[in-house]
């Protein structure tokens, strides 16, 4: 047995190469499945801190990267339609370090609004993208995507699943690379302005980089052909590489480790050699419309196999052309709040009043189920203020006083703050109410902090918003705060209140996770500790 | 120690916060001491709300999906009555379901160790040396609650010697 062998899981493992690579800066926005790379960067002693969202936290670390240092950037997919706009410009203008965007998909939506590919990004973006199988390509593509990165200076996407991020495999690492230079900043406004006069070849650049891209992966790229026993070849990337190695053992397979820009070469000269070719990937058909344009003839997976996650048996029925309908395995204990949690108590209410409820995304998306029945839209972080917004500027009056949004602390801070802009600038005629969710953590997604608890990612002290100073910098009145679980028909009458009252209004429901309590107070105790030893100036 | 191309499936099945995940993690944590390919796949997020949980552990020579193929598991370990008959589905032919019941609860210190105990089941019809299993929790666990847990997993092997699946 090897001592350096370890067990990890590919968010660690991507932890892990980061550390071994250098880098200099970790940010993100929790999501899952992404959410333990920052939190294990930072326990191995990486600079890790979580932004207020995901485009925040990509351009943090593109500065980083204009100053030469190595960076990485942590979401899950939907996180990147929020840094889509940092994202487009950043292939434009290149790095000068390295910048390692990590998009973690959730095929099946295990905890996701929906199962978008990102694929797509890449290539809409133009920005490389490495898809590692398992824990140890994990670790070996973080590293190769720094190595791309900083070679090309371009922005490198690495793009995981579900299945890479949480499932722990064997991981042999390599251990520290050697270290970048220090980080300094040269003037470089031709690369680094993007005024029209500046973009425009700055286009024409990238273009030329994802060329010699493409050449050195049909070359040297992180491909590789499983010879097998002939016959029909099968091309597949990420973890349908590891269905499609047990449901076919003995197939010809071309797996794909850099899906863009594509080895269409590579692609080619396999098709050529294989007594027919049949595409396998989870998701949207990328590989296979990317083929099929290439003029390669390629076998394409039925339709009914771009929903949800591939397994063995899905591969197998792939491979076998069976389109039969699948059983659907019988239903577990669906998920519900925890009993005790104080938004149990807000959606009471809710119901009892008959609100409409615009929600939003957390663990108050459970709001929609039984017992309460009280959440009726959820779309994206943010949308609990703004969709309610628009319901009340065409709902008849009647209707649009019911109206209430229902928004989280984290929520809030990462999508909700131009929610209530909005309301201040466009206040429909009948006012508006919104409840912040405040829980003190970020909880659905495993109780991190966020720039409302006054504490940093590793839990140290840090500033702190405070949501009614800022609620009321915005010219509303200072929102009422108030623990919904104390006194619950006392809060039951405060929510009355405010939709009677026609203004913009906002209700600060405060109390802790019941599952983040005891953590709270542990770390505030390590705090108060810290601040008695340290010296007096 | 299994044949060198087979692969060993376990799913272990429970509801949030009965430590279907640390059972699984000390599963993997044995295999993979004994320096076989391991694999363990779950889901978290959502499920952590209470709602039905499952964790895969795969081991062998070399392991592909980090997924048991639906009806493919060798054992499924259900740490709650309620969970049994919802993944029953997971088992293949001639496969064998550990129930909750096989250890009664009101022997261990704790029912925290529940999900260990029921490991001590696994262990005995496994061909994994039972040190590895110790060094297994031990590994996974805080220093406060190995002697709980120790003890539970030999309640679970005990308890394994009387039981006939």
């Amino acid at each position: 047995m090897q001592s350096d062998r370890k067990l990890m899981s590919g968010d660690e493992a991507v932890a892990l190469a980061a550390r071994d690579g250098h880098v200099r800066l970790g940010t993100g926005y929790p999501g899952t499945p992404s959410t333990e790379i920052l939190e294990a960067f930072s326990e191995l002693d990486g600079q890790a801190q979580w932004s207020p969202n995901e485009k925040v936290a990509l351009e943090v670390a593109i500065g980083a990267a204009f100053a030469g240092a190595r960076a990485i950037c942590t979401m899950k997919h939907v996180g990147l339609n929020v840094a889509a706009d940092p994202l487009f410009t950043v292939a434009y203008t290149g790095v000068q370090g390295a910048l390692v965007i990590v998009s973690a998909d959730d095929p099946g939506m295990s905890s996701s609004q929906n199962e978008q590919d990102n694929r797509r990004y890449a290539v809409a973006a133009g920005v490389p993208m490495l898809e590692p199988a398992d824990s140890q390509e994990a670790y070996d593509f973080t590293l190769l995507a720094i190595e791309i990165s900083e070679r090309w200076q371009i922005p490198v996407l690495l793009r995981m699943t579900t299945r890479v991020c949480h499932s722990c495999t064997v991981v042999c690492p390599r251990g520290e690379a050697a270290p970048p230079p220090e980080p300094h900043f040269e003037r470089d406004v031709t690369h680094r302005v993007m005024i029209p006069a500046y973009a425009r070849p700055a286009h024409r650049r990238l273009r030329e980089k994802l060329a010699a891209i493409a050449r050195w992966n049909d070359a040297e790229g992180p491909n590789w052909t499983i010879e097998g026993t002939g016959g029909r070849g099968i091309v597949t990337s990420g973890i349908s590489y590891m269905h499609v190695r047990e449901a076919a053992p003995e197939a010809r397979v071309l797996k794909l480790g850099m899906t863009y820009p594509l080895p269409l070469g590579t692609m080619r000269e396999f098709a050529r050699q294989s007594d027919g070719t049949i595409v396998v990937e989870e998701g949207d058909p990328y590989l296979a419309d990317a083929a099929l344009a290439a003029g390669l003839a390629v076998e394409t997976q039925p339709a009914m196999f771009r929903f949800g996650e591939l397994n063995v048996d899905r591969v197998r029925r792939i491979l076998g052309g069976d389109v039969s309908p699948e059983a659907a395995p019988p239903p577990g204990k669906p998920p519900e709040l925890c009993p005790g949690c104080p938004h149990r108590t807000v959606f009471t209410a809710l119901r009892d009043l008959g609100c409409i409820v615009a929600g939003d995304i957390g663990c108050y998306t459970l709001g929609v189920l039984p017992p309460f029945n009280a959440l009726d839209t959820c779309v994206c972080m943010g949308a609990g203020i703004t969709v309610g917004l628009g319901l009340r500027q065409v709902l008849p009056p009647d209707e649009a006083r019911r109206v209430v949004s229902v928004i989280g602390d984290s929520t809030f801070l990462h999508s909700g703050i131009t929610g209530l802009v909005e309301a201040v600038y466009n206040p429909p005629a009948t006012g508006h109410l919104t409840i912040i969710l405040d829980n003190g953590t970020t909880a659905m997604t495993g109780m991190q902090e966020h720039p409302g608890t006054g504490r940093s990612l590793d839990h140290g002290r840090a500033g702190k918003v405070i949501f009614e100073d800022l609620v009321e910098s915005l010219g509303m009145a200072r929102p009422v705060a108030m623990d919904p679980t104390v006194d619950p028909a006392g809060f039951q009458s405060l929510v009355a209140e405010a939709l009677e009252s026609g203004a913009i209004r906002v209700i600060v429901a405060r109390r802790d996770c019941l599952l983040a309590t005891s953590k709270i107070k542990s770390y505030e105790q390590a705090l108060k500790q810290e601040a008695c030893l340290a010296p007096v100036e | 120690m299994p044949p060198s191309n087979k692969v060993v499936n376990v799913v272990i099945a429970g509801l949030g916060g009965q430590g279907a995940l640390k059972a699984s993690d000390i599963v993997a944590g044995a295999a993979f001491r004994c320096g076989l390919d391991v694999k363990k796949s779950e889901i978290h997020g959502m499920s952590q709300r209470g709602g039905s949980v499952t964790s895969d552990i795969r081991f062998g020579a070399e392991v592909f999906s980090p997924m048991v193929p639906p009806g493919e598991a060798d054992f499924l370990v259900v740490l709650a009555p309620s969970e049994v008959e919802n993944n029953r589905w997971q088992l293949r032919p001639g496969g064998t379901l550990i129930p909750p019941d096989v250890v009664d609860e009101n022997t261990l210190r704790g029912k925290k160790s529940l999900n260990v105990a029921l490991l001590g089941v696994l262990s005995a019809l496994l061909d994994l040396p039972e040190k590895e299993w110790l060094a297994a929790i031990r590994g996974n666990l805080p220093e406060k609650l190995h002697d709980m847990n120790l003890n539970a997993f030999h309640k679970g092997r005990e308890a394994a010697a009387r039981w006939r699946p």
